[in-house]
């Protein structure tokens, strides 16, 4: 009878003696961390988001490699020869942003990124797993630090390996026309970190955002706004009233642009910020958007 | 032990609790009883700290549920099978569950073997039975071994055998002097079950008391007869101060007399009876009268007293 088996186990059962202090933020850790890698939804959304950075990249590295063999073969361009001046130009622009070009792919791997975010706290919400969650660890502010901190580190990973992977892929790439770069040369190994730091912080965003909203799909549409819409839009704004202040001081704080400032080229001068300031306010959006979203998870009603 | 004292819940115009106050002894099975609606589920979220209350306090062990040290080793709860992460394996659940509070892992092969889920301990949560969920969410509840035991509604769409275990577990979890909290909307439920009951409706407490007392209050003597002449003993019963609860054809339900009394009423003015039999109004109507002013939605349908009856005695 299971009345009976209940009983024994019950008294008997191995949970042992009732340590000193209190559930630690550990503990509340491990549980996170299980969390995150017992759905198969964490592993196929970071699948995409590696083949997606290295794909595009690589894709858009071969792209250059094609631009440039056309421009040494010397073809046609509005019926004028191009002079070998020019295709050397071009292969010395691609070797300094070689980098920046094999990561390319970022552009989609955020928007990536920004789902596995979302999905890290609203898949709570969405299951009705966050009941639970709050009913084992009612301390909120430990559960949201928990959560956040294995998000945080399973994206900065996942990140910063992807960031590389699509380097090298790219480099591959990019030197069967002898313009790839390596990690020695300047700025090169702070373009390829940088990538990873930028995915991770664009998850992070996403994360307060979610806290935020509770509601996947609302939290996908707001981070793709935030950072792709945005970015978009500001390529098409028109510029303001000369004498005001440059297009370029506006567009430097679209949160793509200045968050991407530390893994694309300097050289172009696109970019304002210089890399870390860039990348330094991107972060305190991210900040911005995690502390909003541990207010509303500290009060509203779970 | 868990205390309220004035819990009061407001949802926007919704009064959902009311200025509750009652107390869960320790040792005994404390049903929780009042109609859908009542506010039965906002006051368990209220007390595992889920909602903030409007007004009022509600404490576990004297202390506010998010003081606990160890919450598991204390409170353990069932709110709804739906609260797991479907795509996660029951083991993966108990175990993200169990690592907040430090519980050792053999912990999880207990519960799952003593609610029967061990050979799917594997597989994904999606695809369980609502049975199997509940079962889930019990083996959760009494992972960190804990005193106190806050059940929501847990019998809700099981089969008769899914019932029977759960009511025998709480019978044993009671059995060992832990307190035992279970919500239902079924009186019929409770009867077997619950040692105490706390009756609300609407956001406020009906009633405290022991299920003894609560029965002894609220069931009524009630007599079946079957006459030839029903008219007329309905006419006599009613003079001698008896309710015609029910007429249908040659049948008869009074209340007020009792059946010696019913039967001497018919001979002495010379009335045939074919049947007479005593018989104890069910506690689930006593529950509807007691509540009826209370319930949020009323049915358009002509009798709900007779539809709750019938379902309740299936479930039973």
């Amino acid at each position: 009878m299971a009345a009976a088996t209940a009983h024994e186990a019950l008294v008997g059962g191995t949970v042992g003696r009732r340590p000193a202090g209190r559930a630690s933020f550990l503990g509340t850790v491990r549980s996170e961390f299980t969390k995150i890698r017992s759905v198969r939804s964490t592993y196929w959304t970071l699948l995409a988001l590696v083949v997606a950075c290295i794909g595009i990249g690589a894709l858009f590295s071969w792209g250059q490699t094609q631009r440039l063999q056309s421009f040494r073969s010397g073809a046609r361009l509005d019926g004028q020869k191009i002079g070998p001046g020019a295709a050397a130009h071009i292969a010395a622009q691609i070797h300094s942003s070689a980098a920046s070009i094999s990561l390319f792919g970022l552009l989609i791997g955020q928007l990536i990124i920004i789902v596995l975010g979302a999905l890290a706290i609203t898949s709570e919400y969405s299951t009705g797993m966050i009941r639970t969650s709050l009913s084992v660890m009612p301390r909120r502010g430990t559960l949201f630090a928990a959560k956040g901190l294995v998000f945080g580190l399973v994206a900065l990973v996942t990140g910063i390996v992807t960031s590389f992977l699509a380097f090298f892929a790219g480099q591959a790439i990019l030197s069967s026309q002898h313009v790839s770069t390596t990690l020695g040369n300047p700025g090169v190994l702070r373009t390829v970190i940088g990538g990873g730091l930028f995915l991770a912080v664009c998850g992070l965003l996403s994360f307060g955002i979610g806290a935020m909203l509770r509601h996947t799909a609302g939290v996908i549409a707001a981070g793709i706004g935030l950072m792709f819409v945005l970015w978009i839009l500001s390529q098409f704004l028109p510029s303001p009233p000369s004498g005001w202040f440059g297009q370029a001081d506006i567009d430097k704080w679209i949160p793509f642009n200045a968050g991407s400032s530390i893994w694309e080229n300097q050289a172009n001068g696109l970019h304002p910020f210089s890399p870390w300031i860039g990348f330094a306010v991107f972060c305190a959006y991210a900040v911005a958007a995690i502390v909003g979203g541990l207010v509303i998870f500290l009060r509203r009603d779970a | 032990m868990i205390e309220a004292q004035g819990l009061t819940k407001r949802y926007g115009d919704t009064l959902a609790v009311d200025h509750l106050s009652f107390a869960v002894e320790p040792g005994r099975i404390t049903g929780f009883l009042g109609p859908n609606g009542a506010g039965k589920t906002t006051t368990m979220r209220l007390i595992l700290g889920l909602d903030r209350p409007t007004s009022g306090t509600v404490t576990v062990n004297g202390k506010h549920f998010s003081q606990l040290a160890w919450p598991m080793r204390e409170v353990g709860a069932l709110l709804d099978a739906k609260a797991v992460h479907g795509g996660r394996s029951a083991y993966n659940h108990l175990l993200c569950v169990a690592q907040t509070n430090s519980l050792p892992k053999r912990r999880i092969g207990e519960v799952l073997e003593l609610v029967g889920l061990t050979e799917v301990a594997k597989k994904r949560s999606k695809g369980f039975s609502l049975g199997m969920g509940q079962r889930l969410g019990i083996a959760a509840a009494l992972l960190g071994d804990p005193q106190i035991l806050m059940f929501d509604e847990p019998v809700n769409g099981l089969d008769p055998e899914g019932i029977l275990w759960i009511r025998n577990l709480m019978k044993a979890l009671a059995a060992e002097g832990r307190t035992v909290f279970v919500s239902s909307h079924l009186m019929s439920e409770m009867e077997n079950t619950a040692d105490h009951l706390i009756v609300i409706g609407r956001g406020r407490l009906i009633s405290n008391c022991t299920t003894a007392e609560f029965i002894a209050a609220n069931s009524q003597q009630e007599v079946q007869v079957r006459t030839p002449q029903p008219e007329e003993l309905a006419r006599l019963a009613s003079a001698a101060g008896a309710t015609v609860r029910d007429e249908a054809g040659d049948r008869l339900v009074l209340l007020g007399l009792t059946a010696a009394q019913v039967g001497d009423l018919a001979f002495e003015n010379r009335i045939r009876l074919h049947e007479l039999a005593p018989a104890h109004a069910s506690l689930e109507q006593a529950f509807m009268e007691l509540t009826a002013p209370s319930v949020e939605f009323h049915s358009g349908l002509p009798d709900p007293v007779e539809r709750e009856s019938a379902h309740a005695g299936e479930v039973a």
